[in-house]
């Protein structure tokens, strides 16, 4: 499904498992460390869940690690895909925050930390962040907004989105329940906080039932313009 | 750090170079790709689309599919591939999505940099040579852009240009680009006149990009449509493909319905 799970392999093309000769195996500088991230953006909140497992090729290096990191009080940003440039660019981001705060006297919005997330990415053109970012958060007028964004640096803004292993998985199920799409005579009722979380913590377990590299637990972050509520609910650990 | 001369008479295009440069040093350090030592991605890239446009008496029409494909999977479904650069040009983007991204970006900051320095808008031909000179010094490199600019000048009239990473430019009254382009073309060499009214043009448009996304796998979705004239671009609401599709099924079944009585 996702052709990373080979790491260094040609995308579509299926691996041979039988002798061919010897082979010389060129170092890469990525890995692929698997987790998947999700983001909801609501009337007046947004909800960014990960869950917290790191793994590379069978092994699982950690149960405990999340992919969500905490921005400014209204913006979470979630991170999957290769952990040293994570870590790497979650540092990056921290610190242009932090000058822009004080050479501008106010935090970013999301909007603006989307648009220079964009920029960081872009500037690795040619030797890319390999990291599947979503952003949510709220914007200026308090509504809830996500940010999706590819390795490198293309982004918009959406509604729902799913990056990381099981984002193929994902992304149709959000579709059809957020969305609504490809359903018939349904009525388009707009998501509450309750039902979304509850929405959020249903697909992470039906992710990790079907996704090798997710599941031990879940952290998702509810963004509301009272702050940034945690919560962590476990899930499958196999 | 370069020397930007203010003088009216100097060609910007040189110092402009030194500016992409300086501009992508600044967000981060920027390598230009060293050949011997290219990194494999290990993921794929947003890739494939069908973007079109035409000259016609009523001005000109620029019509994109929506989605976003990365490698087998669609990464968006909904994507904008014609932006507005200002109020009387915008361009259609196809190739890497962020490449055409950040560089729409980078050529909206220039013209507006330029309209403030010299007290006039460039124009479109302008626009494209200075897009086609930023992008040359990335020429070789994997960056892929293929943007057709589509506009009004005041003196000139409708333009439509297409500028691409390979160092193309070329000025032309019918461009499609991308994976489905060839079907596009079918649709429109078969239909396009000079004497199109604007609804006929429209519907020409929306039936070259619906026919394109029926047989191309990486285009699809939605289509958007712009169209420019002399007092600016308007754009139509975002049309989903699955109802033209349904449409067009429903006047095949009723033509066979007709031929069956008729023998």
């Amino acid at each position: 499904m996702f052709y990373c799970v080979l790491g260094f392999g040609d995308p579509g093309k299926m691996k041979d498992y039988h002798y061919t000769g010897p082979v010389e195996h060129k170092f890469s500088p990525y890995a692929f460390n698997g987790g998947t991230v999700l983001a909801v953006a609501g009337e007046d909140f947004a909800i960014v869940a990960s869950d917290t497992r790191l793994s590379e090729g069978y092994s699982i290096h950690s149960r405990d690690s999340p992919k969500c990191y905490k921005l400014t009080d209204t913006t979470v940003i979630g991170c999957s895909g290769f952990h040293g440039d994570c870590l790497t660019l979650t540092k990056i981001i921290d610190a242009r925050l932090k000058m822009y705060k004080h050479s501008n006297n106010k935090t970013m919005t999301s909007g603006a930390i989307a648009a220079m997330l964009s920029t960081i990415l872009y500037g690795r053109r040619f030797f890319p962040y390999y990291v599947y970012n979503i952003i949510g958060g709220l914007d200026e007028e308090g509504k809830g907004a996500v940010y999706s964004f590819d390795p490198v640096g293309s982004y918009q803004r959406d509604t729902y989105k799913a990056g990381g292993s099981a984002s193929a998985m994902l992304q149709p199920l959000l579709d059809n329940q957020i969305g609504f799409k490809n359903m018939e005579g349904v009525e388009q009722v707009p998501l509450t906080q309750d039902k979304a979380v509850q929405l959020v913590k249903d697909v992470f377990i039906s992710a990790a039932e079907r996704d090798v590299y997710t599941g031990d637990a879940l952290r998702v972050c509810i963004i509301t313009k009272e702050g940034i509520n945690e919560q962590t609910i476990p899930l499958r650990k196999d | 750090i370069y020397l930007l001369k203010m003088n009216k008479y100097n060609t910007h295009t040189h110092t402009h170079i030194y500016m992409i440069y300086d501009y992508i040093s600044n967000s981060a350090s920027f390598c230009l790709p060293n050949h011997s030592t290219t990194v494999r991605r290990p993921f794929p890239l947003s890739h494939g689309t069908t973007t079109l446009g035409f000259i016609f008496q009523g001005g000109v029409i620029a019509a994109a599919d929506t989605r976003a494909s990365a490698g087998g999977l669609v990464a968006c479904p909904a994507v904008h591939k014609i932006t507005p650069i200002h109020s009387h040009l915008v361009v259609t983007s196809s190739g890497s999505g962020a490449d055409c991204m950040l560089w729409e970006r980078i050529l909206t900051r220039e013209i507006r940099l330029y309209q403030l320095r010299h007290r006039r808008r460039l124009s479109i031909r302008g626009t494209a040579k200075l897009l086609s000179f930023m992008l040359h010094p990335f020429k070789g490199t994997e960056v892929c852009v293929a943007l057709t600019l589509c506009g009004w000048d005041k003196e000139s009239g409708p333009k439509l240009i297409y500028v691409c990473s390979d160092g193309a430019r070329l000025q032309g009254d019918i461009f499609s680009v991308g994976s489905g382009s060839p079907y596009a073309y079918g649709v429109l060499d078969g239909g396009l006149k000079w004497s199109l009214s604007k609804d006929e043009a429209i519907s020409l448009a929306r039936e070259a990009v619906f026919r394109a996304t029926h047989r191309d796998a990486y285009s699809g979705n939605n289509v958007d449509l712009f169209h420019i004239t002399a007092q600016g671009w308007s754009q139509r609401k975002r049309e989903d493909l699955k109802e033209e599709y349904y449409r067009d099924m429903e006047k095949r079944s009723k033509d066979r319905r007709g031929k069956i009585k008729r023998e």
